[in-house]
């Protein structure tokens, strides 16, 4: 059989993050418990981001420069903007990958990316670019606010001789242990005691199946370099000790930095692993939720070759804190703050307008006119510059790799918008496509005319009413490294 | 050759309502308010109206949409009423289409009457409005002091100007206009400002604060129009005639074209150009009297006076702090207090000013007269710098 494994990876990390002292200031009077937890900080997904948003950010961080385009796109979540249309066929559009490759939106479980994993991993043959991405929301002052935190990562998994690792094997154990659940109607998890779910579900179904997998590729425990366990660190040190496995080996949980970002975490944890691994290492990689999956892969010498875009250690860098617990509220929609008359202005979005613009909306595609050159947006039938103005020259050009200039840019503290003020401007890009757009990531007062951004994928705004999402491409400055 | 619209048409007479947050009067008793002046002013019968123009922007409140609203408010005898809408220059579009008219000879006496009642609307600002189906999809929701505002910092990075520097400007224009308007009845904002209330404003969109802002009105402007032999048979002596209306609209190359580098409007240069040649006009800054421009804020008041050919390039701060735009200075601009102090009730606005330049070149602008002025010039940008259309139109004494 033809060995599969990983031919790329990427990972995302929301820009904001909550110290969770933040949330023990503002919660813990009515459940003193939480100061205990009060350490580190969670990540936090900006007003405009989403499962789906971050989940194109992860994909856009993987290097898939001559690679084949995958024959499946795959997205797995449980917080998937759209409970009724194709989450994956969004992605694709966004991502500009062909129309005739599968789309398919995996859920229903923490474990549902690595389920996907599992699913392309015993593919026949073609490669399948997953993504991961959760932004489960929390109550307030529940523990799994401070446990929780945003996130996304991508994996192109295929076969050849490019792998960065492959998969030794993989073994998976169906067991209804209901930790906790989200029914279809409800906006929360249920938890039932953590004692419980340590003894009854890591204690017993995690080792139940690493063993089984070991045993079956006949690998000694103790000869395994990296372990990734999605438990919290107690529990993860114990399975080292029931399992026989190096506790040294124990990948950082990033519970520090970012928190626990659900479906996403493991495959997350993952990318961070290959960023660090030497080649030839083992690697074990277990997901948890009504039973597990667990992986064994090992290194290439093409590893070392390969650096995600930013990957999750340039994204764990890329932070800046919301010291506003009222205001992380308000953007989860967790409170209902008082927007102004402005912002009731209805938006129902004409989607034949949309179906028609959808490469320039979503896949934020412009026009270049073979005439005279000019890059332009939006993509019409006579070109923009007055010089030249020739009909039907312009083929489609992809925007969204592409960094630009601030031409002029202002913050409006008059318009409605989640998050004032609503910072936009006129941006030249590289090869003179000009356009207004929204600036985002971005504090008020450090714009400048010259500043220099790039691309990302964001929710443009939503309709509550008809709780339809719009998306659209916004500039963020470029933050140096 | 098309010889221009230059002397071919005369002001009868006009009118203009005070402008305000005139919560007691609706639509229809600000439309009449205007006409009953004008109609009193020319010295005509109303019937003797042949065609009517009316100017209304924002149909989601108010009138809604068509000319049924002003026939019905005039109670007018069946004739025929077009409703135009040209974003901010809506006032002046009345003015073109009655002018029109006249000029084509199809008929003698015609109508222009803009109107906005925003004071309906429920809240501060400028109503929401669609921008249409395709850029709702991708056009940031900007408001109109946030797509002005990047004037001023395009124009400090192409001039090099200090923002600090270019702010005292900007507030000398709003400072300069509520001391104009502070002398005008129909003015809304009757209060002078001082430099620092201007400076030290809360910010509204940066870098503009509050007193950059023109205030929110509700208002109605008329002019009636004829011929001048038809004007001088009704006894009309001084009279003001039209010497050039001009209107430029935007093709999305500012918007998306790296020929435009945002510090400027486009539009009005070239609209200017045109009026400027079909006035006759070859020293703007010599032979107008008298201004009247679109200072929706006073940024773009100030980058106009260039795009105008008053100010050199880079130099209307400079023009602007020396008080050459001031009511004793070579160009007064604003002499009615402009739409700082008039707010701007958009299908209004351009025969506002229109009415100002009116009353100057007769000599009945009481308090605020000039002395002796005789061309005058209005303008009117609708839409936001990247995306417009400028109006320029210039207004003579003939007698």
């Amino acid at each position: 059989m033809t060995k599969r494994g990983i031919l790329a990876f990427g990972g995302y990390i929301p820009r904001l993050r909550l110290r969770r002292e933040t949330i023990a200031d503002a919660v813990a009077w009515i459940n003193p418990a939480l100061k205990a937890r009060a350490k580190g900080e969670r990540s936090l997904c900006a007003w405009d981001e989403d499962s789906l948003t971050m989940a194109v950010e992860a994909a856009r961080d993987c290097r898939l420069d001559g690679l084949d385009a995958p024959a499946n796109l795959v997205l797995a979540s449980t917080t998937l903007p759209f409970a009724d249309r194709n989450n994956a066929a969004v992605l694709r559009e966004a991502l500009d990958l062909p129309e005739h490759i599968n789309t398919l939106d995996i859920s229903s479980s923490q474990r549902a990316g690595t389920a996907a994993l599992a699913n392309a991993l015993s593919a026949a043959a073609g490669s399948s670019l997953l993504i991961a991405s959760d932004c489960r929301e929390t109550r307030p002052a529940s523990p799994l606010e401070m446990q929780t935190g945003h996130g996304a990562a991508a994996m192109l998994v295929g076969s050849g001789t490019r792998l960065l690792a492959s998969c030794l094997g993989h073994r998976a154990i169906s067991r209804d242990l209901v930790d906790h659940y989200r029914s279809q109607a409800s906006r929360f998890d249920y938890t039932q005691e953590d004692r419980w779910v340590r003894d009854e579900g890591f204690f017993k179904i995690i080792p139940d199946t690493v063993s089984a997998l070991l045993q079956e590729l006949d690998v000694k425990p103790d000869s395994i370099d990296h372990i990734i366990f999605p438990a919290p660190v107690r529990v993860a040190k114990r399975l080292c000790k029931i399992l026989g496995l190096q506790e040294a080996g124990l990948a950082d949980d990033l519970d520090a930095q970012c928190g626990h970002t659900g479906a996403a975490h493991p495959l997350l944890l993952l990318a961070a692993t290959l960023e660090q691994a030497a080649a030839g290492a083992k690697i074990l990689l277990v997901g948890f939720g009504q039973g597990a999956d667990a992986f064994l892969f090992e290194t290439s010498k093409k590893l070392s070759n390969y650096q995600p875009r930013l990957g999750v250690a340039g994204y764990l860098e890329r932070r800046h804190e919301e010291p506003n617990y009222v205001r992380y509220l308000s953007h989860r929609g967790l409170v209902s703050v008082d927007r102004g008359n402005r912002a009731e202005f209805d938006n129902r979005a004409a989607l034949t307008t949309f179906y028609r613009k959808r490469d320039m909306v979503t896949g934020f595609k412009g026009g270049r006119c073979e005439a005279c050159g000019t890059i332009q947006f939006p993509r019409t039938a006579m070109c923009v510059n007055p010089d030249c103005r020739a009909m039907d020259t312009q083929t489609p050009i992809s925007l969204s790799g592409m960094t630009g200039r601030v031409k002029s840019f202002t913050e409006d503290w008059l318009a409605a918008t989640p998050n004032p003020p609503l910072q936009y401007g006129n941006i030249e890009l590289e090869g003179g496509a000009n356009i207004m757009m929204e600036i985002t990531d971005c504090e008020p007062g450090t714009l400048q005319v010259g500043t220099v951004v790039e691309m990302r994928f964001r929710i443009k705004s939503v309709d509550e009413r008809r709780g339809f999402t719009r998306y659209f491409w916004k500039s963020t400055p470029v933050e140096e490294q | 050759m098309a010889q221009g619209i230059r002397d071919k048409v005369v002001i009868l007479g006009m009118g203009c309502t005070r402008f305000g947050e005139r919560w007691d009067t609706g639509p229809e008793e600000l439309m009449l308010e205007a006409f009953t002046e004008a109609v009193d002013d020319a010295g005509i019968e109303r019937d003797q109206i042949e065609a009517a123009w009316f100017g209304v922007f924002f149909d989601e409140q108010s009138v809604g949409k068509s000319a049924l609203p002003l026939s019905f408010a005039l109670r007018l005898p069946n004739i025929p009423v077009s409703r135009v809408e040209n974003l901010c220059a809506t006032g002046s579009e009345t003015l073109r289409g009655a002018v029109y008219a006249v000029a084509s000879g199809a008929c003698d006496i015609a109508l222009a009457l803009g109107m906005e009642k925003l004071k309906d609307v429920g809240y501060a600002g400028l109503p929401e409005r669609s921008k249409g189906s395709f850029d709702d999809l991708y056009v940031p929701g900007y408001t109109a002091p946030g797509a002005f505002a990047q004037l001023a910092g395009a124009y400090a990075a192409r001039t090099g100007i200090e923002m600090a520097d270019l702010k005292r400007a900007m507030a000398h224009v709003s400072w300069k206009s509520h001391q104009n308007g502070a002398l005008n009845p129909k003015a809304h904002l009757r209060r002078p400002i001082t430099m620092e209330q201007a400076l030290e404003a809360p910010m509204v969109a940066y870098p503009l604060g509050l007193y950059d802002c023109c205030g929110v009105s509700d208002g109605a402007a008329c002019a009636i129009v004829t011929t001048p032999e038809l004007a001088r048979s009704l006894g009309k002596k001084d009279m003001v005639a039209i010497k050039a209306l001009q209107l430029a609209v935007s093709n999305g190359a500012e918007a998306g074209h790296s020929s435009w580098d945002g510090s400027y409007t486009l539009t009005t240069r070239v609209a200017a150009e045109r009026a400027y040649a079909e006035a006759g006009i070859s020293k703007p800054r010599e032979e107008l009297d008298l201004i009247e421009v679109h200072d929706c804020f006073s940024i773009t008041e100030l980058v106009v006076m260039e795009d105008l050919g008053l100010s050199e390039l880079d130099q209307a701060p400079r023009d602007v702090l020396d008080g050459v735009f001031d009511k004793d200075g070579a160009v007064p601009c604003q002499i009615d207090g402009g739409l700082k102090c008039f707010g701007h009730p958009i299908g209004a606005s351009g025969l506002r000013m229109t009415y100002e330049i009116y009353l100057q070149l007769l000599g009945r602008a009481g308090d605020r007269q000039l002395p002796s002025p005789s061309v005058g010039l209005t303008h009117n940008l609708g839409g936001i710098p990247s995306r417009n259309v400028a109006s320029v139109s210039v207004f003579g004494l003939t007698r």
